[in-house]
């Protein structure tokens, strides 16, 4: 890695973050909302985001900064397993499709601004609010302590060192998100989409013609895997199983936190959503490309003391210095939408489902909008704490912990928008049930992802989130069907 | 809620199944994981799964297009 400063790209850097800085202060004013002290304003951008600005906020908020560095990283280390991303980015918007619009119109009718707040409106049943409130928030720290990872990738990149230049850009970040909410991210995301689409398609014609194609990428990318003796680029028949289910649980997952139900939220019509079902996966072949970064560094002959600093190395030893920086740039602004867009889902839901449930709860729209606010604040800090004063690898086991839980409120969120068999109790026993067993499951398998299922001889190794999901639905049913139903209708008259 | 999208439009019901081909396509991992025939210097196994991001938006596209969407 370069360790001496490079004026050249340092310099790219820095306006590219000035220029983002300037737009998250000016958001507050774009499209003149006659105030921002609601919910609705501040932290839903006055639930009017047509398709465009949808598509470039959703985008840039579910393929984060952490994925540039990370998929890469993965597939660098261990070949086609780290490719499960692709499957996952596809099979996520025919359910966004299906189920999204339905979430939309209830959330709108009713003024709902958080999946608890839909889970309130449908059961009347407040534990089960509180539940999905508390894994909401729980599940998204250590997602805004990930893009944190991803911009200190950068900084490290670009030969500065300490943690200062990151504090710098986290405290920005925090401010403008404080005064603008959920429009600077949304003015933001179409700079650094636009960047990261410009990085990846250059580096995926550079590096490759650099490299003696696709083709020969492929084949050292081979050769490297065989000389190991583990990974290929082709999966091992015990990855399918593993491979298919990190895919389809993770797809089942991801629009149940609380930083992608916010672009939903936000959206100004349920056809906004569809056409963005069927416009989003734009950003998935981009994330395809992304990955194969990670076989370019391989046929690149590069070595790297982490496999997160595969990307920036890349980019450091193809691009003229001036292109790295933009390309580091794109990163690190890259990890500032989601990060905002993530501590004001969190936001949310602590003022909606903690704060008015709980403190007070005649709060008027201008005081929720302030206690969320300060709320954004002190997620952010945290993050920034856990990043500074706790071990990387804290972060990376809560993310993983981050996803199991936050699947445990799907049933609770989605499955009374289709159906009312189920009761609150069951759901809450369910949830418990998924949210228990399951981080016990990763507990004790040393925090992977993969927990493997004997029954008599065979065995299978499936994504624990999926196992955990499986569990919580099963015990669901069963409380459902065991205990009786109570005789007064619990479903609120509104 | 008090109806079903399933429901939205009399005839078109079985247009939602469309929906469930991409999960076929790419959950069922022997379909596609060889490196022959390669396209581009691409493994099948890579190129296969780029060629779904194209179908499963056309096929998504074609419930869409079938649907009633009022809102």
């Amino acid at each position: 890695m370069a360790t001496e400063i490079d004026p050249v790209p340092l310099a790219v850097c820095i306006f590219f973050f000035a220029l983002v800085t300037v737009m998250g202060f000016v958001a507050a004013r774009w499209r003149v909302p006659q105030n921002l002290a609601s919910i609705d304003e501040w932290g839903l951008g006055g639930r009017q985001f047509g398709t465009w600005i949808t598509w470039f906020l959703v985008g840039g908020d579910f393929y984060t900064a952490y994925t540039v560095i990370a998929v890469p990283a993965l597939v660098y280390a261990v070949g086609a397993y780290g490719f499960f991303a692709l499957p996952y980015t596809i099979i996520v918007y025919p359910f966004v499709f299906a189920v999204m619009p339905v979430l939309w119109k209830v959330a709108a009718d009713r003024g709902y601004a958080t999946s608890a707040d839909v889970v309130h409106g449908t059961y009347n049943y407040r534990p089960l609010e509180l539940a999905v409130a508390i894994t909401g928030v729980l599940a998204t720290m250590p997602y805004i302590a990930l893009q944190l990872i991803g911009m200190a990738a950068v900084i490290k990149a670009l030969g500065l060192t300490g943690e200062i230049p990151l504090i710098i850009a986290f405290v920005i970040l925090a401010l403008y998100t404080y005064s603008s909410g959920l429009r600077a991210p949304a003015l933001i995301a179409f700079v650094k989409d636009i960047m990261i689409y410009i990085v990846v398609i250059a580096a995926v014609v550079i590096i490759p013609a650099k490299l003696g194609g696709y083709g020969a990428i492929f084949e050292k990318a081979d050769a490297a895997f065989k000389a190991k003796g583990s990974g290929g680029i082709t999966l091992a028949p015990a990855q399918f199983f593993p491979y298919a289910s990190l895919a389809l649980g993770s797809a089942l997952a991801a629009f149940m936190y609380p930083h992608t139900l916010t672009g939903i939220f936000a959206s100004r019509s349920g056809d906004t959503i569809r056409k963005n079902a069927i416009l989003l996966p734009a950003y998935t072949l981009l994330l395809g490309l992304i990955a194969l970064l990670g076989y370019m560094g391989i046929a690149a002959g590069l070595k790297v003391a982490s496999n997160n600093d595969i990307v920036p190395e890349l980019f450091r030893s193809q691009f003229p210095n001036w292109f790295a920086g933009f390309a580091y740039a794109a990163i690190g602004i890259g990890a500032l939408v989601p990060a905002a867009v993530m501590s004001i889902g969190a936001a949310n839901l602590f003022t909606r489902n903690f704060w008015k449930a709980y403190v007070n709860p005649n709060i008027d729209h201008s005081g929720e909008a302030q206690v969320a606010k300060i709320t954004s604040l002190v997620v952010k800090f945290g993050a920034l704490l856990v990043i500074l004063f706790l071990p990387t690898q804290f972060a990376l086991d809560l993310q993983l912990l981050g996803g199991l839980w936050i699947m445990q409120t799907l049933p609770a969120l989605i499955f009374g928008l289709f159906f009312t068999w189920f009761r609150a109790p069951a759901l809450l026993a369910g949830w418990a049930a998924g949210f228990l067993i399951g981080t016990w499951m990763a507990w004790t398998d040393g925090l992977k992802p993969l927990h493997t299922l004997a029954f008599g001889s065979t065995s299978v190794t499936l994504y624990v989130g999926l196992i955990a999901l499986a569990i919580n639905i099963v015990v669901a049913v069963l409380v459902n069907l065991v205990v009786p139903a109570p005789r007064v209708a619990t479903r609120p008259a509104q | 809620m008090d109806r079903n999208p399933r429901e939205q439009r009399a005839g078109a019901g079985w247009l939602w199944w469309i929906l469930l081909i991409p999960y076929i396509g790419l959950l069922w991992v022997p379909f596609y994981n060889h490196v022959e025939p390669k396209l581009f210097g691409f493994p099948f196994f890579y190129w296969y799964q780029f060629m779904w991001v194209p179908i499963s938006a056309l096929l998504t596209w074609l419930v869409y297009r079938g649907l009633d969407h009022g809102d």
